[in-house]
């Protein structure tokens, strides 16, 4: 935490701020390719936000939105878990991909003769497999040394790698396709149409966003209460602090390194409950779509807290969902979408103190800040 | 300065090498200068004392260019100067050795002398230069150091030479040192106020910046004491004493000798077997050492850091582990190998106050209340359901300690970061002494702490040996050894050196033998 500047500041200025720059930028480059700014936000916003249901002019909206929000709240999340006890787990990509792969081993193994008990176990069998995939490289950075960044990266390519080798081999559907046999369609999880169903509300039908949503706010939730307020996460973010002190303490840090990165690895594996067996309902090549890297910037971006997380989450939903939007109605080119991420990333990520600096000069001039 | 002094009086005719005239900076609300004037004759020996956050370093910093005074000005030599990095520094003759060494390890002593002074694109012709420079400065002040010597592989009492020689180098006349004899023996100590006196004999100037009263008796010409941002005395040495010195720091008298009175020595608590360590580059760190703790008494380590001190503690404490040897808690062996357990120690009875509380003993970004229990977290009464924290007690037990120790602010919702180093200390201290441990290992327990947290400091590990305890002192001040011990051990390169009681050493003896000299022998 930040001793110069109030908590305000600090967690609300400084992200609003950073990403007010990111948009001015951005706003400058679609400039330069001869479009209108406020065009491209007012198109990008309400092609993230708009309901279908209610809105005739609008083909896919939040519903679409809130699917991406699902997926970045999880890797999100485990970025931050993981970063919490200072380890920097890029391979939510690998671990999300073989979560993938776990969802659909269960999934086909048995008829679950209910929805509710198909989201237990395929829950289960994701957060087991992410964590699996997890696990290996935290034990050779506890044990061994070996940097986590760079095996998790290449644990990223092995998951490609045996995801396309079961694909078209093992769990290849007969057919020509690499993807999976579908799933018993008995045990489709309930989908956000549905859900809004129950309250008698109206929803977008063809909207891919479903259940999962609610376990991502309960994951939220359950990793705010682990971080601040269990023994465990007191002893990871002691461990993340100093090790020297951790070990001071009593604490292992064999122990606190393989509880956060399988806690890490098993919250990006939850995002394949998501688009495996909410969205695809079988295994597709490709179903994490870069989501296990967006989770980091979301991490960043959230200051690695659980509400942070999901508000930066459902920005990047609303950027991913209005930026296909973008191509769609203005012929702007995907890559655009991405030069604006890239764009708030940097902002967010590596010029925060552009602004926070300045701040902080202003703060302690006005008398408020704290002088170290 | 008043004049009053010799030296002061000789070179009255000639403008005072540094004047700083109204000096005031700020930071944020606090003040850490207030409207300094200070006045430094050419050739003067001139003391800064003061406690910690009193506004010594910001002060030389200003000078130094790290810091742009909120207002006042600069006179070097009379002349009014601006100096607003170490670049106008250096060029206005003013050279600095921190307190924390500013050298590339694994470069030679030549090649640190010329960093960031080097002339041309190839390095040849500089490091020439430098070389017959050294050369003639070493003949000239006893500053003798090897110049192809890796950094790596010398003393730090060498590596300061390096400082001074750097600075020489560049064509200092004025030089300002930083706490210099933090690391340093005695020996190493006495030899740098001779290259001290010989440089103010070739007419330069030098502040020393220190909190140790008696170097600034031993070495100084005049001194000045600040306290909270004000500078409240200047006064030629020759006409104060510590005492009065202390109290100008402090605002109150100060008890500058520990009051403690004989307690009877009970049965054996700890020993150590023929403890050895050698660590990962193969080093050893310990050799062979033994010995025993007894209740009631205060066990005192002498020595010069890094010679198997902080390897002891850390193996008795659970931190590091041993090659070989054995450690006996009431007769029982505990795990010296790499399998120890910090949390064991705890249920064992042995509490550990380390030596380094930034990295260690405290965890800098926590709020008191979550450093409080910083260890002792999974101990029932900190503990609630289902692996949660009992939050309300961490907090209510913060509260409690906070003042029973008198630490300032007293809000168990600041952060470590926030308090002074006494108080950070007191932090530590609080949580280890109020678990009432069998063995009490602590290690510095005053560096960086202010005089009067030293006074309370040093009261409540009395007051823990007059309860009956064991108590493991390791430091290297030796005047805190000699102020606190019923015995004294003093470690040299990984072995004890020699035993000692306080009543029948003196200082020239502990240091010889701190330097890895039996003074018996030679004779």
């Amino acid at each position: 935490m930040n001793k110069n500047l109030p908590k305000w500041v600090d967690l609300g200025l400084i992200p609003l701020l950073t990403l007010a720059l990111a948009f001015a930028v951005s706003g400058l480059v679609v400039l330069s390719i001869g479009q209108d700014p406020v065009e491209v936000v007012s198109v990008m916003v309400k092609g993230a936000l708009c309901n279908p249901a209610t809105d005739s002019s609008c083909f896919s909206g939040i519903g679409h939105t809130l699917y991406f929000t699902t997926n970045f709240i999880f890797t999100g999340l485990a970025v931050a878990v993981a970063f919490h006890a200072r380890l920097f787990n890029i391979g939510g990509e690998g671990q999300a991909g073989l979560a993938g792969v776990g969802v659909a081993l269960v999934m086909l193994s048995y008829n679950w003769p209910h929805w509710s008990i198909a989201l237990v176990v395929g829950t289960l069998a994701a957060m087991a497999f992410g964590a699996a995939w997890a696990a290996i490289p935290a034990y050779l950075q506890a044990k061994r040394g070996s940097h986590i960044v760079i095996t998790t990266i290449m644990f990223n390519l092995i998951a490609t790698a045996i995801i396309g080798y079961l694909l078209v081999g093992p769990m290849q559907a007969e057919g020509s396709l690499p993807e999976s046999a579908s799933f018993p369609k008995s045990a489709a999880l309930p989908t956000m149409y549905d859900m809004f169903g129950w309250f008698g509300l109206a929803f977008d039908k063809n909207a891919p966003a479903n259940i999962s949503f609610v376990l991502a706010i309960i994951a939220a939730v359950l990793v705010w209460v682990l971080i601040w307020k269990t023994r465990l996460g007191y002893e990871m973010r002691a461990f993340g602090h100093s090790e020297k002190a951790a070990v001071y303490a009593g604490i292992s840090p064999l122990k606190i390194t393989m509880i956060a990165m399988l806690l890490s690895g098993a919250l990006s594996g939850m995002m394949a409950v998501n688009t495996v067996q909410g969205e695809a309902e079988r295994l597709l090549l490709g179903s994490v779509e870069g989501a296990g890297f967006i989770g980091i910037a979301v991490a960043l971006m959230g200051r690695s807290h659980p509400v942070g997380v999901v508000l930066a989450a459902f920005l990047f939903g609303v950027l991913t969902q209005g930026g296909a939007e973008l191509q769609f109605a203005l012929g702007i080119p995907a890559e655009m979408i991405t030069v604006i991420q890239a764009l708030i990333i940097m902002f967010t990520g590596s010029l925060e103190n552009m602004v926070r600096i300045p701040l902080e000069k202003v703060f302690i001039r006005a008398g408020k800040g704290v002088s170290s | 300065m008043s004049g009053k002094t010799e030296d002061a009086g000789r070179l009255d005719a000639v403008a005072p090498a540094i004047e700083l005239i109204g000096i005031s900076k700020a930071f944020g609300p606090v003040q850490a200068n207030k409207n300094i004037s200070m006045t430094v004759a050419k050739g003067a020996i001139h003391g800064i004392v003061g406690e910690n956050g009193a506004g010594k370093s910001t002060l030389m910093s200003i000078l130094y260019g790290f810091y742009k005074a909120d207002s006042g000005s600069v006179k070097i030599d009379g002349v009014p100067t601006t100096i607003s990095d170490s670049h106008d520094a250096i060029a206005a003759g003013i050279g600095m050795v921190h307190q924390h060494f500013m050298l590339v390890d694994n470069f030679t002593v030549l090649e640190n002398v010329v960093l960031g002074a080097e002339e041309g694109a190839t390095l040849g012709p500089s490091l020439r230069k430098a070389r017959k420079e050294l050369k003639r400065l070493a003949d000239e002040y006893e500053l003798d150091v090897d110049p192809d010597a890796l950094i790596q592989d010398i003393s730090v009492g060498f590596q300061q030479r390096v400082e001074i020689l750097k600075a020489l180098y560049r064509q200092a006349e004025i030089l300002i040192l930083d706490e210099p004899t933090g690391v340093l023996t005695p020996d190493e100590a006495d030899h740098l106020f001779r290259i001290l006196r010989n440089l103010k004999d070739q007419g330069k100037t030098i502040v020393i910046i220190t909190h140790k009263l008696r170097e600034i008796m031993d070495v100084t010409d005049s001194v000045s004491v600040m306290r909270r941002g004000e500078m409240t005395k200047t006064i030629a040495t020759n006409t104060t004493s510590p005492e009065d010195l202390a109290e100008a720091m402090v605002g109150r008298r100060v008890l500058l000798e520990v009051n403690k009175k004989p307690v009877e020595v009970g049965e054996t608590v700890m020993q150590v077997i023929n403890l050895s360590v050698t660590d990962a580059h193969g080093v050893k760190r310990l050799k062979n050492v033994s010995l025993e703790l007894k209740r009631g008494e205060i066990l005192g380590i002498a020595g010069v850091a890094g010679n198997g001190q902080s390897e002891l503690l850390e193996v008795i404490a659970g931190i590091g582990a041993a090659t070989s040897g054995e450690v006996l808690m009431h007769g029982e062996a505990i795990d010296v190998s790499k399998h120890a357990n910090a949390e064991l120690r705890r249920h064992r009875g042995i509490s550990h106050v380390p030596e380094d509380r930034h990295q260690r003993g405290l965890v800098m970004p926590f709020m008191t209340w979550e450093n409080t229990a910083f260890g002792y977290h999974n101990e029932p009464e900190y503990s609630g359901k289902f692996g949660l924290a009992n939050q309300k007690y961490m907090k209510k037990d913060a509260r409690e300690k906070m003042e029973r120790f008198d630490i300032r602010p007293p809000n168990p919702q600041l952060v470590a970061s926030h308090f002074s180093g006494g108080n950070q200390q007191k932090i530590v201290l609080a949580r280890e002494i109020e678990r009432n441990p069998d063995v009490l290992l602590i290690g510095q327990p005053t560096r960086g702490v202010d005089i009067g947290a030293i006074e309370f400091i040093h009261q409540q590990i009395v007051n823990l040996r007059d309860a009956g305890k064991a108590i493991l002192l390791v430091s290297v001040e030796l005047d805190e050894i000699q102020a606190l011990s019923d015995r004294i051990l003093v470690m040299f390169d990984g072995v004890i050196q020699g035993e000692r009681m306080p009543e029948s050493t003196d200082e020239g003896e502990l240091g010889l033998l701190m330097a890895g000299v039996d003074p018996e022998a030679k004779q």
